[in-house]
């Protein structure tokens, strides 16, 4: 990672902890939600994204993560933060024995069967053998988390919006951080190498079974997280907030976000989370009309998504800031 | 050290591969020839078990090949490259010789996400050989460009530098001269004897490129209609009538 990375990094880190007290609860609470989706959005863009298998049903994983941390709360008594690690270590194995049938579908196929995934999950968590757990159509209610109390200590009074938005911002930052890690390196490789050439990379050793199956497995643990997540912010979990409208949405943002990019994830959660809004406010008879020509605007004038965008004007800026001869070699990231 | 016993291979009714056999001693190119379809890449294919075998034995270092998972081979030490490239085209040069690297490396999912220190050992020792086999193939200056980007015969190189990063003992190579002009062709053989040299590999070479083969080859294998016709040095072969007939047509 270059210098300027870093600052940059650095700047917007700075900018996410002042933030909580510029706006107001309700912007804090949405922005609460960006974060959330990034973690999601970044589990399914390493699973799509880097190494190639694509997934309708993401918010199958979504749900189980924030069931598992509301059942954990209400019924088991847990503190909403242990139930985080536990909500990752539920939708690992989920995600990855998911991944064992999955490795013989590929493309279209595999798109289909996580379809079927994410449509069947709402209607079986309201099954009502299961009842007495999830609550069925009502769903739970959860209990808001309190800031912790050494922080009025420090003198540090957070509300309790300002504290989960907090909490989520760390649970984020790890997340980003492990991501990172596990792309730049030796599985990293792995998974895009299996994305571009299956026969080279299983020529090269990879042993293709295991790393796409551990792949759904990681994809799928990082978005259960932001799944449980959401339902300790949002202190409700009810089927139908989990429906394939989510699944879809997330594919919309990291397409949109960039594929195969780590901070496209949070570009595509903040449009995910705002463009809606935003086409609402546009036009109150026909929001998904404005929302749809936002989704045409971006995919024609961002064919890589935000983050090539970005990466591209910047790649302009600097060359013309040091005039450089125009060399026809692409930057990587 | 790599020993083709007797090897049969069909596709349905078609006869890809009859009874063939031949043996690549260490330390040799072996020049694998034959007119279109006459099964020297299904032989390849078999050698990297894309394909089973239907019938017969492939022993390495005494050992055989045909109940090995395909993941294993380049850890064995067989490398390989292919007919009409198979790099990993969105990523960078650099990239792709690490991932050759893959069976030499060991480190899995969870000490990579964490990044503990066996992993930053790691990952230095990676990159200081996949730098040496840049440099080896001058494409030092094109390590971080994609290699989508590159002409063709960059990209050959390329490969060629992926397949050496497994430290094979034997390497595959099809068709390593298709696509390349006269002029490439010939620091193309001149490299490959190099690296033979320089590394001490055993190298086996599918190619259509007659000077070639023929110019580089210890041995020459010559397969037509899935059986062998011919096999010795490169000057007997050139004289068998079973061979000429194969590229030139029944004598007049």
């Amino acid at each position: 990672m270059n210098k300027r990375t870093l600052i940059g990094i650095v700047l917007v880190l700075l900018l996410a902890c002042a933030l909580p007290f510029a706006v107001s609860e309700y912007r804090n609470f949405q922005f609460t939600l960006v974060l959330i989706y990034s973690i999601a959005l970044l589990g399914l863009n390493i699973l799509t994204g880097f190494n190639g298998q694509i997934s309708l049903g993401h918010g199958a994983f979504y749900a189980i993560g924030a069931y598992c941390a509301a059942i954990l709360m209400e019924q088991a008594g847990l503190p909403y933060w242990a139930t985080i690690p536990l909500a990752g270590a539920l939708c690992l194995g989920a995600g990855f024995l998911f991944g064992l049938p999955a490795l013989r579908l590929e493309g279209l196929y595999l798109a289909l069967a996580t379809f079927a995934l994410g449509v069947s999950l709402p209607q079986l968590l309201k099954y009502h053998r299961l009842e007495e757990w999830t609550g069925g159509v009502q769903g739970i209610v959860i209990t808001k988390p309190d800031a912790p109390e050494f922080l009025s200590g420090l003198n540090l009074a957070l509300n309790q919006d300002q504290w989960l938005y907090f909490f989520t911002l760390a649970v984020a930052v790890l997340m980003f951080l492990l991501a990172r890690n596990l792309l730049r390196g030796r599985i990293g490789r792995a998974m895009m190498a299996i994305r571009d050439n299956p026969i080279a990379a299983e020529a090269m050793g990879i042993n293709i079974s295991l790393v796409k199956s551990l792949t759904f497995g990681i994809s799928a643990m990082f978005t259960g997280i932001a799944g449980a997540l959401s339902a300790i912010a949002v202190q409700f979990v009810a089927p139908d907030s989990f429906n394939i409208f989510l699944s879809i949405t997330f594919l919309i943002g990291i397409v949109i976000g960039g594929l195969a990019s780590i901070p496209g994830a949070l570009y595509g959660a903040l449009f995910i989370q705002f463009v809606p809004n935003i086409a609402d406010e546009i036009s109150k008879a026909a929001p998904w009309a404005i929302f749809g020509l936002f989704l045409l605007g971006f995919t024609y004038l961002m064919p890589t998504g935000i983050a090539g965008a970005i990466r591209l004007g910047w790649v302009r800026l600097t060359r013309k800031a040091h005039h450089k001869p125009s060399r026809v070699t692409t930057i990587l990231p | 050290m790599l020993r083709v016993r007797n090897v049969g291979v069909h596709f349905g009714g078609i006869v890809a591969l009859d009874d063939v056999s031949f043996e690549v001693p260490a330390g040799c190119i072996v020049g694998l020839i034959g007119p279109n379809g006459a099964g020297k890449t299904t032989l390849f294919n078999c050698l990297s078990r894309l394909y089973e075998c239907d019938s017969g034995e492939i022993l390495f270092d005494g050992r055989s090949l045909l109940r090995i998972p395909r993941h294993r081979i380049a850890g064995l030490g067989i490398g390989r490259t292919f007919q009409n490239l198979a790099l990993f085209r969105t990523m960078s040069v650099l990239d792709n010789v690490m991932v050759g690297r893959h069976s030499h490396t060991s480190t899995g999912f969870f000490v990579n996400a964490l990044r503990l220190p066996a992993v930053a050992r790691e990952e230095q020792a990676t990159h200081e050989k996949a730098w040496a086999l840049l440099r080896l193939l001058e494409l030092e200056a094109v390590a971080q460009v994609r290699v989508a980007d590159l002409p063709f015969g960059t990209q050959k190189r390329v490969e060629l530098a992926r397949a050496l990063a497994s430290e094979p003992k034997l390497l595959l190579l099809d068709e390593p001269a298709s696509g390349l002009n006269h002029e490439e062709v010939a620091i193309l053989g001149t490299l490959i004897r190099e690296i033979r040299d320089r590394l001490k590999l055993t190298v086996l070479l599918v190619e259509h490129h007659m000077s070639l083969v023929m110019g580089i080859s210890d041995r020459v294998v010559a397969l037509n209609f899935g059986k062998k016709i011919a096999e010795g040095t490169p000057a007997e072969v050139q004289q068998h009538p079973e061979l000429i007939q194969a590229y030139l047509g029944a004598a007049t």
